[in-house]
Parts: C-alpha cells; structure tokens; sequence
C-alpha cells in the first residue's frame, strides 16, 4: 500500500534527476510507474473486497511524522471504500492521460520536466487520498495546489492563443491574438487555493481545539459533538477549502485561466481529480457537515449557483478548453448539490465525481487532440468539419458528449439523474437544487452540443494552409479507453437504477453507516418520471443548438450580433474578473495609496523629518552662540560669576 | 593712622574690575594675561584684608596657593602664546576664532 504514493515519487525523482538523458524515456517511466500504483490498487481494492461490508476499514500505521505537545501526528493511511474508490480513478485516469502526453508532449524540449511534474502531482493526490488524519491530508492538498501551479505554468514563456470574444469571424484568417498567460494564469490559481487552505487550516486549529487530535478516527467520531456555532464554522471552513481547490463560488475564478497548461494538465488536474478533492473532502468529512445543517444548505446552494452560472458563461465561450473548463466548475456543482444533501446524497456526489472524471478526461483530451491536430489552436470558431479529418477523436468525443448531456444509458446520466433524485428526495433546499439541476442540464446539453457541432460538424472553417491530421496511436488509445468508460460506467456502477447501484452499496458503509445504508427508499416510478424530466430538458438543449448551429436555417454569428449585449456579457465571464479585479486590485491601490502618502509619508516620515527639523533649527540658530571670540566668553564667564554673587548677596536678604 | 579694612576691600574691587575691563575690550593676548593676574591679585588682597580683620591665616595660606596657581598658569598661557605667535605672527586674541560655530 505504501507504494501506491511511493512509486510516482520515485518518477518524480528519477526525472528530476535523470530526466535529461532519459529524455524520451522519462514519460515511458513516468506512465509505467502509475500504471504499476495503478494495478497495485487495482489488487488492494480486491483485497478490501474480499472482507465483510464492516471490517472493509483498514488503517496503516506509518512512522510518527511529529509530536508537539499532546498533538502527535502520524503518516497514517486509511484505505477503506471511499480512499480505494478514489485511488482508482486517480491512478486509472492518470495513468491513462500519462500515456497520451507522451505523445502530446512528444515536441516539448521539457517533457522530461513535466513528467515529473506530473507524477509529483499523482503522489501527492493518493496522499491527498489515502490521509487517515487532516495533516497528512493537508500535505497531499497542498503537494497537489503546488503541482497545478507548476504545470499551468509549464509553458510559463510560450506565446499562447488568446481567443478573442468580440472578434469576427473572417474565413481562412485566424482573428486570435497570441500573449504569455500561463504565468498570471498559475498565480491566479494559487492565490485562489491559498484562500482556500486558509480556511482548511482555520479548521484544523479549531478541530484541534475541540478533540485535541486531528485522526479522521477520533474527530469524526465525536463530530456529533459539536454544536451550534462551531459546528458551522469548522464546515463552513472546510468548505472554504473546498471552494478554493474544487473551484466553487466565490473562487471559481482560477479554473478556467488555468487552462493556460498543457491539455493533459488540464485533463488530468483540472477536470479529473485535483478539482475533485473537494468534493473528496467533504464526503469524508461528511460527518462534520452533518453537524451543521446550515453549513450544508450553504454547500447545497453554492453548488446549484456554481453550477448555473458557470454553465451560462460556458454557452458565450469560443475557446475550446474555455467551455470545458466551464463544464468542469458546473459538474463540480453538480457534485457539491449531491453531497450537501446528506446521507442520500454522498454515493450519488462520489459517482458523478467517477464518471465526469472519466468523460470530462476524455473531453479534454480529445480537444487537446483536435489542438494537437490544428496548429494548436482553440477558436472553436476555426474548426468545424473535423469528423473527416480525425474519426477518432469525433467518436471518442461523440461518446462523451453523450455522456455529459446525460444521454440515457451513458454513464454521465446515470449519475446526474442519482444526483438530481438524491435532492429531490431531500426536498427543502434539495428541491432548489434539483431545479437549478434540472435547468443547468438543459444549458449543459446546449453548450456542449454547440461545442461539440462547431467543431466536428457542418462546414470546414479553418484557415488556409491548415491541414487537420488525426493524433498517433498513443494519444488515441486513452481516448477510446475513456470513451468506451463515458459509456459504460453508469450501467456497471450504477447498476440500472439511480440509486443505490453497487458503487452506492459499496460506498455507503463507510459514508452514511449501516443503518442507514438502507434509506435510498424512491419508487422507481418516480425516479423514472425525474430522469424523463431532465432528459427532455437535455433534448431541449441540444435541439437549440442543432437549430442554432448545426441546421443552416439561422446564421448562428447574425444571432450573435443582434443580442450583442446579451453575447458580450457571457462571453467576458459575467465580468465577475472585472468585479474581483475592482475589489481587490483598484480598492487594493486605492487603500495602499492611501496609506503610502498618509500614513506613511505624511505621520510617520513627518514626525522622523519633524524631529529632524526642529533639531536643525535649534542648531543653526544655537551655532551663532559660539563665536570663536575668547572675550564673548569671558563675558558669559562674568555674567554667571556675577549672578552667582548676586545669588549669594540676596538669598540671606 | 589706621587704614580700615573696606579700604582694602575698595582697592581690590577696583582693581579687580579694571581687570575684568581690561580682559573684555583689550585684544593683545599680553594685555589680557596681565588683567587676568591683576583680577587674581585683587582678590589676594582682599583674602589678606579679611584674614587680618579676623585674625585668621586662612585668607594669608588661601592666597598663596592663588600665587601658585597663577604662576603655573602663566607658564601655560605664556607658552601657548608663543606656539601661537609663532603659528600666526600675531597674538590678538579675535585672531583665535577656530571654535566658532
């Protein structure tokens, strides 16, 4: 077991050491290390499954990492139902996209780098993972921010696109502008992550306080314990983290800059499973949140909000990677819905967290092979007709595709509908979120559709010169590795119904107790009237978007000019950049000009200068005393000889 | 007849504000050395009327060890004088002006 984080570890420091004469080799090592953790989890998952559904807990005592005090921190791992579920992903998926940025990055000059990067990143996500206490987590939520920071700055002096929003389409010239923004890209994404580790920090110090022990074991155990106001504070803390790392409102923010990284970073990190962790977080920490229920009507509504507004700035988006990203924000809402419901929610919120990081993995590798196909280019704007050009990659999408829109029997409606049925079932502020569910389904349909019509569909638009070419072997092989898996992981892990399939019977020990592992109680009527429902709501969406995009009746560019306003609003992200940009960076400068001349130059250098000042003149003015002539002196010398004697005349008087 | 003791005190009051007069307005370095010893002899007269009208020898010792002192004060003030001359061929004391501020 302690190999799963080791061996990519070992990548990590192979590469960074040998890295430059392995050259070509390094990502053949790096993807073979993670495909072994990968198999090795594959074997201790069977191991786990071997056990009764109550002892399946295992707990690895490591080595005492530090004492201070009564706080003894241990590299303790726990390898139960939920860790064992999210190191096979993390390590399935990883491996995977391993695979294909051997290819994608075949032309990089530092491809040794990034793959040590990259394995870095796996090692500190099963850490992340496997944690049996908060600390050892928050060194794997840490390891991983700092890994995002490194590859979404990868190509930290490489001129990238930058696609234009207002620009007009003019056929065979290419309307972007190129800019270095991978390296404000990756502070963006840090700076947004510190704000979230903050919170997760504030809330290790106050579960210290609490328990005086910081083991999953011993402050889960007591959750129920804490009431009231700490109870909210620490949940509410934690999902301040969460919002940070999984991109949540108010800190979504850096998600879709962060696509200024290679392709299979984004993939891999920003879609797959980094973002996930907060949704990770809060299913093992669940036990706190249940302690505050208004921590979770907060984590229900940020994350239907989330999920809402970022699917609308999805449908103004022309860049490519842009609109997964926005996808991405919008599934992670999707999944933080699930998980603040409670009990019913937590296996749907874990499901929905497998399957997108399987069709959202391959939907931005595949855009990653149509870039790699296409100069590099991201314009949606400049593809259109690719399905010729690259079958592949148009089948492998078309699977995804399916798969998000929540085409019946896909995986990514399986767990949509378990999702939107476990908040339904919850009723109160589930209802809300089921609503806003529901709609965002619709626009999801729409975006991806559109996404999907402009690239692959209708007419060739690339400029001139450009020859679309389909991606070698290596890039298309995880493709169809996650296609295949976009379609059939909902019927095998969920099992033909909503809920309660085997990945929710499987998890539910662990999540919601035993007692209560038999409460997923919906008639399969109304499951099925709820699942109708969203369908047509999908079907709707993408309807728009044929008619819209695909159908040649409208021009789809003339609709864009008539609702300009409407366009331009989406397209500039709602402006919350702009709002975030006012707040911090124009009121930041106000407030620091402030304090610099105020503050600063007019108090504390005035009184230092003051002081200065009034020694001065008393100087100048005290040097005309000494005039360097003896008989002045002799003067002072008699006058204070002479009022000496007067002293002593007068006083007896 | 018998000269009273205020007499005495008179003298050496005038002389001694001759002296002190003559160190303020006299530049000659010379001039104001010997106004400062006419000050102290002022006063020794006084020491020595006070210590006959009251029939003591403080006054009479006091006073020589005013004499002392004032010997070995002209030695250092008269060979200053002369490092002085040599430096700047003049002796007025306005010259010496190096401690202006």
């Amino acid at each position: 077991m302690w190999l799963l984080p080791l061996l990519p570890l070992a990548g990590f420091a192979v590469n960074v050491a040998l890295g430059q004469r392995l050259r070509q080799l390094a990502g053949w090592l790096a993807t073979a290390l993670v495909a072994t953790s990968f198999l090795i989890a594959v074997a201790a998952f069977f191991a786990l499954l071997s056990h009764g559904g109550e002892e399946r807990t295992q707990i690895l005592r490591g080595y005492e990492w530090f004492s201070a005090g009564d706080l003894r921190v241990a590299f303790d791992f726990r390898w139960d139902q939920l860790s064992a579920t999210m190191a096979l992903v993390v390590t399935g998926v990883s491996g995977l996209i391993h695979l294909y940025s051997i290819g994608y990055m075949a032309h990089d000059d530092r491809s040794e780098t990034f793959f040590a990067w990259l394995n870095l990143f796996v090692a500190a996500m099963l850490v992340l993972v496997l944690a049996q206490n908060f600390l050892v987590m928050f060194l794997g939520w840490e390891g991983v921010g700092l890994c995002s920071y490194l590859l979404i700055g990868f190509w930290f002096n490489r001129r990238l696109p930058v696609v234009q929003p207002d620009a007009r389409l003019v056929e065979g010239v290419p309307d972007e502008t190129e800019e270095v923004w991978a390296p404000p890209a990756a502070k963006k994404a840090f700076l947004a992550n510190r704000i979230g580790d903050f919170g997760f920090l504030i809330a290790m110090f106050l579960l210290y306080r609490q328990f005086g022990s910081l083991d999953f074991d011993d402050v889960l155990g007591r959750a129920s314990g804490l009431v009231g106001a700490t109870a909210t504070t620490v949940a509410l803390l934690l999902f301040l983290a969460c919002a940070g790392k999984s991109a949540q409102i108010p800190l979504y923010v850096w998600l879709p800059d962060a696509m200024a990284g290679p392709t299979p970073v984004s993939a891999l990190i920003h879609a797959a499973t980094m973002v996930t962790a907060g949704v990770f977080l809060v299913a093992r920490t669940h036990a706190l949140f249940e302690a505050s229920p208004t921590a979770q009507t907060v984590v229900v509504v940020v994350g239907a909000l989330t999920a809402l507004l970022a699917a609308l700035i999805a449908v103004g988006q022309d860049d490519i990677k842009k609109i997964l990203a926005y996808s991405t924000v919008s599934q992670l809402g999707y999944m933080f819905v699930a998980v603040g419901v409670g009990p019913v929610g937590y296996a749907a919120g874990l499901f929905h967290l497998v399957t997108h990081a399987f069709f959202k993995a391959q939907l931005f590798l595949g855009a990653g092979s149509v870039m790699h196909g296409n100069d590099d280019d991201t314009d949606v704007k400049h593809f259109g007709g690719l399905r010729t050009a690259m079958p592949v990659t148009f089948w492998t999408m078309g699977a995804a595709w399916l798969a998000i829109i929540g085409f019946p029997l896909t995986a990514g409606f399986y767990s949509k509908e378990a999702i939107l049925g476990a908040a339904f079932e919850h009723g109160g502020f589930g209802l809300l979120g089921w609503a806003i569910g529901a709609l965002t389904a619709g626009l999801t349909a729409f975006y991806m559709s559109r996404m999907f019509f402009l690239t692959f569909l209708g007419k060739a638009r690339w400029p001139e010169g450009r020859h679309p070419h389909e991606s070698p072997p290596v890039m298309t092989a995880p493709l169809v590795v996650l296609a295949v898996l976009a379609l059939v992981a909902g019927l095998v892990l969920g099992g033909g119904g909503f809920a309660g399939g085997p990945l929710a019977r499987f998890l539910d020990p662990v999540l919601v107790g035993p007692e209560a592992a038999a409460e997923h109680s919906a008639s399969f009527a109304r499951e099925l009237l709820l699942g109708a429902i969203v369908v047509l709501v999908g079907a709707v969406g993408v309807l728009a978007a044929w008619w819209l995009y695909l159908s040649g009746r409208v021009e789809w560019l003339a609709v864009r000019a008539r609702f300009a306003a409407a366009w331009r609003l989406l397209a500039h992200k709602l402006y919350v950049d702009e709002v975030y940009e006012f707040f911090t960076v124009t009121l930041g400068r106000a407030a620091a000009a402030f304090l610099a001349v105020n503050v600063d130059q007019r108090t504390i250098d005035g009184a230092v200068n003051g002081v200065a000042a009034v020694v001065g003149v008393v100087a100048s003015r005290g040097r005309r005393l000494q005039t360097g002539l003896v008989r002045t002196y002799a003067v002072g010398v008699l006058g204070g000889a002479v009022l000496i004697v007067a002293f002593l005349v007068f006083r007896t008087s | 007849m018998r000269v009273g003791t205020n007499a005495y005190l008179l003298l050496g009051a005038v002389l001694f504000t001759i002296g002190v007069i003559g160190v303020l307005v006299r530049r000659n370095a010379i001039v104001v050395f010997m106004c400062v010893e006419l000050m102290l002899n002022a006063v020794n007269l006084s020491f020595i009327a006070f210590a006959r009208r009251n029939g003591t020898l403080d006054g009479q010792v006091l006073s020589f060890f005013v004499m002392v002192v004032a010997a070995a004060e002209v030695v250092v003030g008269l060979g200053i004088l002369v490092a002085i001359f040599r430096k700047r061929s003049s002796i007025s004391v306005d010259d010496v002006n190096l401690l202006r501020g």
